[in-house]
Order: structure tokens, then sequence, then C-alpha cells
């Protein structure tokens, strides 16, 4: 993992004290609260329903071992004990007090961390896939990269305050585990004719009011230019990008209304100028970055642990754990253990402070010292012994970490909605909640296979609903919370959204639409065909066929 | 618009700053006759009467945040003085202008930040090239200036730092 150096140290020191000092002159009255709004939102700390929520950063969904300490010591001591992942691999504090968000600060800083840029108006954490560097289809490790762009994203003088947010998504793999098509740059590593490294640019992504796949404006991007290619994207967008409505703010807005080919030449036309100037990587540097990110000192095993493997074929629900849970790894012997945050009752992507604490162990006794984040809202031990797979499932269970849904159903994306967030519409968390119990048996929930399912309180589309097979959007409709339901929508390569079903459903509906829509599915799946699959070769009708069949929904 | 009281200058050499009187007015609009000295025109003005405008050092350019740096080009060089308004802080148009102005324009003279100036943006206008800030009138302009000094370093390049933090470290 990335460890600081002087410099990376004072640059985040110095932002805790600048921080401290805004903090003071607003609380003082010297700064109005509109003044202080964008400067505490470049912070990560909003003021909530409840109570202001801070955002911590997590780059590119990577800690370590004292720093996950440190996130449960922050939940003891100035929150409630417990902290939420998020679809940006960050994790949020619901319930801090204003005045105290400094001193957090100042004990983040002392394990590597932060809260710069987690909202506002500027380049967010940049995020990748969470078994990056491990993962067995992996072409090239994405996370030097993704740190040389946090870097150039920090502080950029620039680029503090653009039209609206701005999110890379950095993919390095044959499957794109990033949302790549739907960030407002995905970048993906691909080689040359020759060998050489570079990036495929993809630009205007994105979900919120007005999703969008991106599109491609550059194949090929050799990787000394990255960062001067970066500046002429956000140099164009920062100058270009409507202000006059902030539902229209998005690059993809620009873009669409460009096209991508304009948009391209545009971006084209800028780089002329920055091509080959300082910006353009050395050796040295990308050197430097990737020594952190080496493989980690692996035993050399000869293949698949023979008393896994036994155990695996004895124990049914062992077994299960594994074939939801566990991801093939590219060292012989070692295995990607996911740990659900996803069981029934539990706010999706919510860990108290003791399961931070229980995680941290975890991860210094079998994975390296080092855990993972993926935008799905899970944690990940990256790199565990085929042999501790038993010792980790157990202590799992007792963390109740190891509910065996990973890509099931009940493995639900899920944002804070309504009974946390201030933008949301509706509620998030009890529909979660309600979809979950309706799937709670195991042999059933097997049974249905993958399948993605999204929840968004709002429009904002935090809980990505668009690219679930299976969306879910919190509506308002004159004061009362109501849920779009939408189908047909996916991530990877082939990311597409989803298409709306019809009018939406009360809240106390959810649950059973859903059960209507799986039994259309299992009814007219052929052998082990995917929920998608049928999907695709149906089209959406049968599904609105069955929930729309009695007078039910509502506008 | 009008004349304002506050200035920040800072010496981008030395990084010396002092808190100087304002000498130029910053006017929306010139009337048909001789532009008065210390006069701050809106680039398109200026751009209309170029040839009558291009000799004097007392007259300057204001740039609003849709202007753009392009149709000045390579006359920059010759102003002593260009503004850029920041109608609103979190407006940053004006971060790429000033940019632009400095690092492919060749503009060597004062570049000055008004409208919704203050503390904890002149760390990033610095970056971009400004050393005159025209602080808010109902700001502290000593407190606004310790902005300046918010950070040491940073990673990217900039005017006041061509080299970035990769070249150097």
């Amino acid at each position: 993992m990335y460890q600081y150096d002087d410099y990376d140290q004072k640059i985040v020191d110095q932002r805790v004290a600048q921080f401290r000092d805004q903090t003071r002159r607003f609380l003082a009255g010297e700064l109005t609260g509109e003044e202080f709004r964008p400067l505490r939102l470049q912070n990560g700390l909003y003021i909530q329903r409840h109570a202001p929520m801070l955002r911590v950063a997590i780059p590119y969904g990577h800690l370590r071992s004292d720093q996950v300490r440190k996130l449960a010591e922050i939940a003891r001591k100035y929150d409630r004990g417990y902290g939420h992942f998020t679809t940006r691999q960050n994790i949020q504090y619901n319930w801090p007090k204003l005045e105290d968000v400094p001193e957090i600060l100042a004990e983040l800083a002392t394990v590597q961390m932060h809260a710069i840029q987690t909202s506002g108006n500027c380049v967010r954490n940049t995020t990748t896939d969470q078994f990056a560097g491990v993962a067995h289809d992996e072409l090239i490790d994405p996370r030097p990269w993704c740190e040389l762009i946090r870097q150039w994203s920090t502080f950029h003088p620039e680029f503090a305050h653009l039209p609206r947010k701005f999110k890379i998504a950095v993919s390095g793999s044959v499957e794109d585990r990033a949302a790549s098509w739907v960030h407002d740059i995905g970048l993906h590593m691909v080689t040359d004719a020759q060998g050489e490294i570079g990036f495929k640019v993809i630009v205007g992504g994105g979900l919120g009011r007005t999703p969008m796949v991106g599109s491609v404006i550059r194949e090929y991007l050799p990787r000394w230019h990255l960062l001067s290619y970066l500046d002429a994207i956000l140099r164009v967008y920062n100058r270009y990008g409507r202000r006059d409505n902030k539902y229209k703010a998005r690059i993809k807005i620009l873009v669409k209304a460009m096209t991508p080919e304009a948009f391209a030449a545009k971006v084209e036309a800028e780089w002329q100028h920055l091509q080959d100037g300082p910006m353009t990587l050395t050796q040295t540097e990308i050197d430097r970055v990737s020594a952190f990110f080496t493989a980690p000192a692996y035993e050399r095993l000869a293949g698949d642990d023979a008393g896994f493997l036994q155990l695996k074929a004895e124990n049914k629900a062992f077994a299960r754990w594994v074939q939801r849970n566990v991801f093939a790894h590219k060292q012989p012997g070692y295995a990607a253990v996911t740990l659900s945050l996803k069981s029934t009752g539990i706010a999706p992507g919510d860990a108290t402070a003791d399961q931070l604490d229980g995680v941290a162990d975890l991860a210094d006794r079998y994975a390296f010292g080092e855990v993972r984040v993926s935008h799905e809202q899970n944690l990940i031990l990256a790199d565990v012994r085929q042999s501790d797979l038993a010792a980790v499932w157990d202590a799992a269970k007792k963390l109740g970490f190891a509910t065996p849904n990973i890509g099931l159903i009940t493995d639900i994306v899920c944002c804070p909605g309504g009974d946390f967030c201030d933008l949301a519409n509706a509620k998030s968390i009890p529909i979660a909640e309600g979809v979950q119990r309706i799937f709670d048996e195991e042999d059933y929930l097997f049974d249905l296979g993958e399948i993605d399912l999204n929840i968004s309180g709002c429009m904002n589309s935090c809980g990505h609903h668009h690219v679930g097979h299976i969306g879910i959007l919190g509506v308002d409709k004159s004061g009362s919370e109501w849920y779009q339901i939408s189908l047909g929508g996916r991530q990877g390569h082939a990311a597409s959204l989803g298409k709306v079903i019809g009018p939406s459903f009360a809240q106390d509906d959810v649950p059973a639409v859903i059960k209507q829509i799986i039994d259309v599915y299992v009814e007219q799946r052929l052998a082990d065909e995917r929920f998608i699959d049928v999907f695709d070769r149906l089209g959406i009708e049968p599904f609105k066929a069955r929930v729309y069949q009695k007078e039910r929904a509502h506008g | 618009m009008g004349k304002h009281p506050h200035i920040i200058r800072l010496d981008r050499a030395s990084g010396h700053r002092e808190i100087v009187a304002n000498h130029w007015i910053r006017v929306a609009e010139a009337g048909d006759d001789a532009v008065p000295g210390h006069t701050l025109l809106p680039l398109k003005q200026w751009l209309e009467r170029r040839d009558e405008l291009l000799e004097r050092d007392d007259v300057g350019i204001w740039f609003a945040p849709d202007d753009e740096p392009e149709a000045l080009g390579a006359d920059a060089v010759r102003l002593a003085i260009i503004a850029v308004d920041f109608p609103a802080f979190t407006d940053g148009r004006g971060f790429s202008i000033g940019r632009l102005l400095r690092e492919r324009y060749g503009f060597t003279g004062e570049l000055r930040a008004v409208g919704d100036v203050f503390k904890d943006t002149l760390n990033y206008l610095r970056r971009c090239g400004f050393d005159a800030f025209e602080i808010r009138a109902d700001k502290d302009v000593e407190e606004a200036a310790k902005g300046l000094d918010d950070f040491d370093d940073a990673y990217q390049n900039s005017v006041d730092q061509p080299a970035p933090l990769f070249r150097r470290r």
C-alpha cells in the first residue's frame, strides 16, 4: 500500500490546520453558512437531517489494519459506534459534532487518512476494482495509477470549483468491476501492439438524474501522458460545463451537447498545448509509486490446498460461503475473501466499531494487514491462504460478516436514504430489509443465482439503481414516499441502464412486487439461465404484466 | 464594480506581500469618450478599441468568467494589468483564465482577482498566477492575507511552481 512521505504528510496536516481555522471562523460568525458550505463540503462534511455527516476518503478502497482500527476508534469516540461504507469506497459517520470534526481529521492524519474532496464540486475519490492486484483476470494493476491520480487531483489549483462533482474510475482487468462506463471519466488499462501500457479514455458516463453510458474519446493514451490529458479534459469541462443549472452541470451533459466527437476534438486541441509539458510522467515517478503495490510475501504453494478442498466437499455451508464470498486469486494456494456487510436487518454497508476491530485483527492474522472496500459496500481480505479459509470463515461468522450472499439478490447496494440523508426523497434502508426478508431462505436464495439489486433514495443515485438488474428508486409524490422499479440495468463492459417498469409503488408493496418479478423469472428461466439473461430474452413485458395485473400502482 | 480599497499585492518572486491602496477603477461600460487613466475595461470593449488602447499602460482589462483568453491572445504581453472577476468564489472558471493568460499568452503584468475573493481561495488563486487580490470589503484583509500561507507545497505544476512535486521529490 502507498505510504506517505514527508510531503504527503505535510499537505494533509496543513489541510487539518486550514479546516480547523475555517471551522473556528464559521463558529465565530466570520464565515457565513453560505460561505462555509462549499468549504466544508470539500472536506466531506455535510449538515444532515439529524446531525452533520462526515465522509472520510478511502483512496481506491485500500486500508491498512491500523487505519481500520483508527476508523473504529473514531466511531466510538466521536460517533455512535458505527460507520457506513459507501458506493464510492469511502466511509461515512452519521453523528459527529461539527466542532469535533477538526479533531477527527487530526486523528485521521496520524494514520495517513483524510476527508479531502469527498464531497463538493471537485474531483472525488478515485475508485477501482476491489480485487486490483490479485484478480485472476487482471491485465495490469491499476493501483499505482489510482495513486498518481489521487495526488494529481488533490488540491488541484485549477479544478477546485468545477461546475459539479467529478468522479474517475480505473479498471485493469478483463471484467470491469469498477463501473468505469458510468463515471465522469473511466480509464481502462490497455496495451498497444508493442505491449506498451496505456489507457482507453471514456468520458461522460454517469448515473444521477440523467444516466448515461460514457463515450470513448481516445482508444489509446500512452501512460506518460495520463495526467496532462486529464488536465486537458478537466480544463475543457471547467470552462464550458454548464453552471446555470446544477442538474445539467455534469460533464456528461456537456459531452452530449457537443457530441463525443466534438468534445474529443476540443480536448485534443487543448492537450496539444500541454502534451510533453511538466505533467508528463517520468519513469522514476511511475517506479516510485509502483513500488508500493508489489505483491506481498506470498508463500510458494503448489496449488489448491487439500484441506480446503476437503472441507468444501464435506461442509455445505462452507461450500456455499466459498461459492459466493471467495474470489479466485492469481497466486496459487491463495484466495480473496469478501466479508458481507449485507446481513438481513442491518443497513447495507454498516459496520460497528467492534466489527471493524475484528476485521483489522483478521487482516493482521490472515491477510498481510490489508483490507479493501468494494463499491458494492463490502469489505475484502485480498490475500488469504486457502488453508486459512476455514478459520477466516469461522471468525467472519462471529463478526456477522459471513452471510454467503455476494452477488445474490440480498447483497443489496443501498444508499443511507431518508433515514439519514437530507437529499433523499424516500427511505432506502427499510426497503432493503423488506426485500432481504423475502429472500432469507438460503436454498431459495442460492437457487435464484446472481441478481444485482440496487436502491437509491433519490435521483442522485448513490445506490446506483440504474445499473442494478433490479433498480429501486425512491421518489417523492406530494409529500409521500414512493418507489419506482427498473429492470435490466447492469455494470461491467456491457454496462446499460435499467428500464422503468411503470408507475411507482408504496413502500409496503415493494417487497411483494420484487417477489412477483422473481416469480416470473423462476417460471420462465431455461436450465440455469440467469435473471439478466431471461430479461434480455423476454424483455420487460412479462414482468410488467405480472406486477400490474391488479390495480396497485398509483400515478 | 467601481473602486475598491483593499488590495493584497504579492511579489511572486520573493513571496513578499503588502496591503496597498487601489488605484484602478473597474467599469461595467466605457463611454464613447477617451478612457480615463486607471480604468479596467471589460474585455469586449477593450477589444473593440484595441488599436486606440494597446499603447496605453494606464488602461487594463477585466475578464468575466465566460470571457476567453484566446480572444486577447498575444496582446496579453502588452498589458500592465488584467483583473478576473469571480462573481461567486464557487465559479472556478477564473482559475483557468489565470493560468491561460500566464502560461499560454505570456502575461507578466498584475493579475488581479476581484469579486467574491477572501481568505479561503487565495492559495488556489496564487497558484493559478494571480498576484493581486481585491478582498471583499466586509472581510478582514490582514486575516485574509494569511490564506496565502495555508499550504507550503502541492502535487501539481502551477504558475508559481512549474515543476510538479514528482519532479522534485
